[in-house]
């Protein structure tokens, strides 16, 4: 049996480490390149969201690679991603393609029905060495988020960016290829030394809070690499949502770690009042949360025509007006010219850059 | 005497009869806006984001329209479910919410939310909730619940003989209908969302525009609920959206009917579900003629006419031919 998952931002190295803990051969896809969304739009339906499109291409450009078996997740609704998995099966069998489907269903209430899953997948191992498996994943997870978070703050404060893309990109590998929890802590506490040793620039730094759909937010290749040219532009992004977050949330529902769930609802408050799939309640919430420490400014990304999306982005303008935060949003499709984006997301930050000034400014009495 | 105004547009189509019923029947006046015009669109497009689907836009065109007559209330329900463990679509969930954030003005709203996913424990105290506006007596707010569902049943036979729903609230306000001149000799299967199928600006008056093309329509309204539920059924994973489920099994339902000719879906641009349904019907129906149509704010008719001529053409075609040479159902 070899396996297959989709990309999303790093969780390709959890997921290939899970499944090869429970000795399972892992055919992680191809990185995502121009050729995975080409046959993502080929075949996928016009009108579905870009995380379905890129995923297809990821699924035919592994199944090309030898996968026989695709690892999916699943939900209930009302967002689109839980009728993902069924979607694509039809779509990948009707082009020919020989394959088992795993579609892990969210559980309810139990995190037991999870933990049986994911055994299930692994034909010889116990309940035990799985729970076992899954502590270790989720240490590798947290080392992870630790890395990407302290990158995105050393990558805006550096001058010297492209040293740090490379010492973040070689510590992310080297925890893929660790055995055991204390090689992981010991490639995470260096690689986070060679970031904070780089050397600093005195420019101002903006604090910007990116928020919206999980998938966009997470995945590079669906959002032009956006934290990365925001940290060049001596910009540090702090996001709505971080994997081990998402996993404890989601996953387990709350049971791993305290989750900070309830504050962003109550913030989302009175802006929006109910939950509305996906993400669209944490992206208000986490708006005015950002805006209320302090933060220069609000980015929200989701995939163009994703519901819960636009109706946050329908209230958003009220909170950037009320909290005093500039927003703006920006949807990701089948365009490929990262021109337009880059544009946009240089004229906001130089918009940004300025309020601080006129802001500083005026609290030092030089502008009337 | 206290007025309430419910817009002409989303669940209006599926639940009128028993809003309205429900206020007069605590002794209100309902208002209405009028049916979707250019300025409804206008003012819909103007106040809302460029990414909602069109059906959207024209509900806050409604919303503005009310807000300019002297009412008391705007009945603008948050629409999270109407069955279990299904959902409508994520923008119903967040409409009252985006009314407040984008209309100023606004008069008070009763923002009943319906929400029958777990049970119908929520629901039942905010219809008192909403009804506590109007009296102080819990037993005639049930009451008056109760009778104004009767009222629905009535327009749910109505649809059951092959009446829209558009049509039903009609006969049911008293209002006769105009009689169309028309000869059917195809079954056409017609889906879509209701909200979208019986504006008659949204769909473009798809329905009419097919009766006198000489098609009789068939909707999703006028089939068995049994029959729509248990096709559907048949898919691997069950369709979690009320509206998309019936879409499936309706389109299922039809596919396997000898009468019917072929099937129409009217989708609008950039709903979620309706980009999955419709993707799904198409794998599943091979065999039938299908077109799918989507409709959005553009207001140019000629290019809906001619596909649906071309269509009906495709149509009577394949019917002369016989069995053993068919036309491709793809047209």
């Amino acid at each position: 049996m070899q396996i297959t998952f989709p990309h999303m931002g790093n969780v390709h190295i959890p997921i290939k480490t899970l499944l090869q803990k429970l000795q399972l051969e892992a055919v992680p896809p191809p990185p995502i390149t121009q050729k995975t969304l080409a046959l993502g739009i080929k075949y996928a339906p016009e009108f579905a969201c870009l995380p379905l499109k890129i995923s297809i291409g990821n699924f035919i450009e592994a199944l090309e690679n030898g996968a026989d078996t695709i690892l999916m997740a699943g939900g209930w609704g009302p967002c689109r991603f839980g009728y993902y998995a069924q979607v694509e099966r039809d779509i990948l069998q009707d082009l020919g393609y020989q394959f088992k489907m795993i579609i892990l269903e969210a559980p309810d209430s139990n995190v037991r029905e999870l933990l049986n899953q994911v055994k299930a997948m692994g034909e010889n191992v116990t309940l035990w060495e799985t729970l076992k498996v899954v502590k270790y994943v989720w240490h590798q997870i947290n080392a992870i988020d630790k890395l990407e978070k302290a990158y995105e703050y050393y990558l805006a404060h550096t001058s010297e960016k492209e040293r740090a893309d490379k010492i973040f990109g070689n510590g992310l590998a080297a925890i893929g290829n660790c055995c055991f929890k204390k090689d992981i802590d010991q490639v995470c506490s260096e690689t986070i030394a060679g970031l904070e040793n780089l050397p600093r620039h005195n420019q101002p730094v903006l604090k910007i809070g990116l928020v919206g759909e999980v998938y966009t937010v997470l995945e590079p290749a669906c959002n032009f690499d956006i934290i990365s040219f925001l940290g060049h532009m001596n910009a540090a992004v702090t996001r709505s949502i971080y994997l081990p977050d998402w996993i404890n949330d989601h996953l387990f529902k709350g049971m791993i770690k305290k989750s900070n769930r309830a504050q962003v609802y109550r913030q989302a408050s009175p802006y929006l009042n109910y939950w509305v799939g996906g993400h669209g309640r944490e992206t208000v919430g986490c708006t005015v949360g950002f805006a209320r420490s302090a933060f220069d400014g609000v980015i929200q990304v989701g995939p163009l025509t994703c519901m819960p999306e636009i109706v946050a982005q329908s209230v958003l303008h009220k909170v950037s007006e009320e909290e005093s935060i500039p927003c703006m949003t920006l949807y990701f499709d089948e365009h490929s010219g990262s021109a337009g984006v880059y544009t946009r997301l240089e004229a906001f930050t130089d918009m940004l850059n300025r309020r601080v000034n006129t802001n500083l400014n005026i609290k030092q009495g030089g502008i009337n | 005497m206290k007025r309430v105004g419910i817009p002409r547009g989303l669940f209006y189509y599926y639940y009128y009869p028993l809003w309205k019923s429900f206020f007069t029947n605590l002794g209100a006046q309902v208002v209405t806006s009028a049916p979707t015009n250019r300025l409804t669109v206008e003012q819909g497009i103007q106040s809302t984001v460029d990414e909602s689907c069109y059906p959207i836009k024209v509900y806050f065109g409604h919303i503005k329209q009310l807000c300019r007559e002297s009412i008391d209330y705007l009945f603008i329900p948050r629409i999270v479910s109407v069955e279990k463990r299904s959902y409508i679509c994520p923008k119903f969930m967040g409409i009252p919410d985006m009314v407040r954030a984008r209309i100023d003005n606004l008069p008070p709203l009763i923002d009943t939310i319906i929400d029958f996913s777990r049970d119908d424990k929520l629901t039942n105290k905010e219809i008192i909730k909403a009804g506590k506006i109007f009296t102080n007596k819990t037993s005639l707010i049930r009451d008056a619940y109760q009778a104004a569902g009767k009222e629905l049943q009535f327009c749910k036979t109505l649809t059951g003989q092959g009446h829209t729903m558009a049509e039903a609230i009609s006969l049911w306000e008293g209002t006769s209908l105009p009689r169309l001149n028309s000869s059917s000799d195809l079954t056409v299967g017609l889906l879509g969302h209701g909200y979208s199928l019986y504006d008659q600006d949204i769909s473009m008056n798809i329905i009419d525009r097919l009766r006198l093309m000489g098609c009789r329509v068939v909707l999703p309204e006028a089939l068995d609920k049994q029959d729509i539920e248990s096709r559907a059924a048949t898919l691997p994973k069950r369709v979690f959206w009320t509206l998309g489920r019936k879409m499936v099994g309706s389109a299922l339902y039809m596919a396997q009917r000898q009468e019917v000719d072929g099937i129409i879906y009217v989708a609008c641009f950039g709903c979620g579900p309706d980009s999955m349904v419709g993707e799904i019907i198409e794998r599943k129906i091979a065999g039938k003629p299908f077109m799918l149509i989507t409709v959005d704010e553009h207001t140019g008719e000629a290019g809906l006419i001619t596909r649906l001529e071309a269509f009906c053409d495709m149509l009577k075609r394949r019917r002369m031919a016989n069995d053993a040479d068919n036309f491709s159902p793809h047209g």
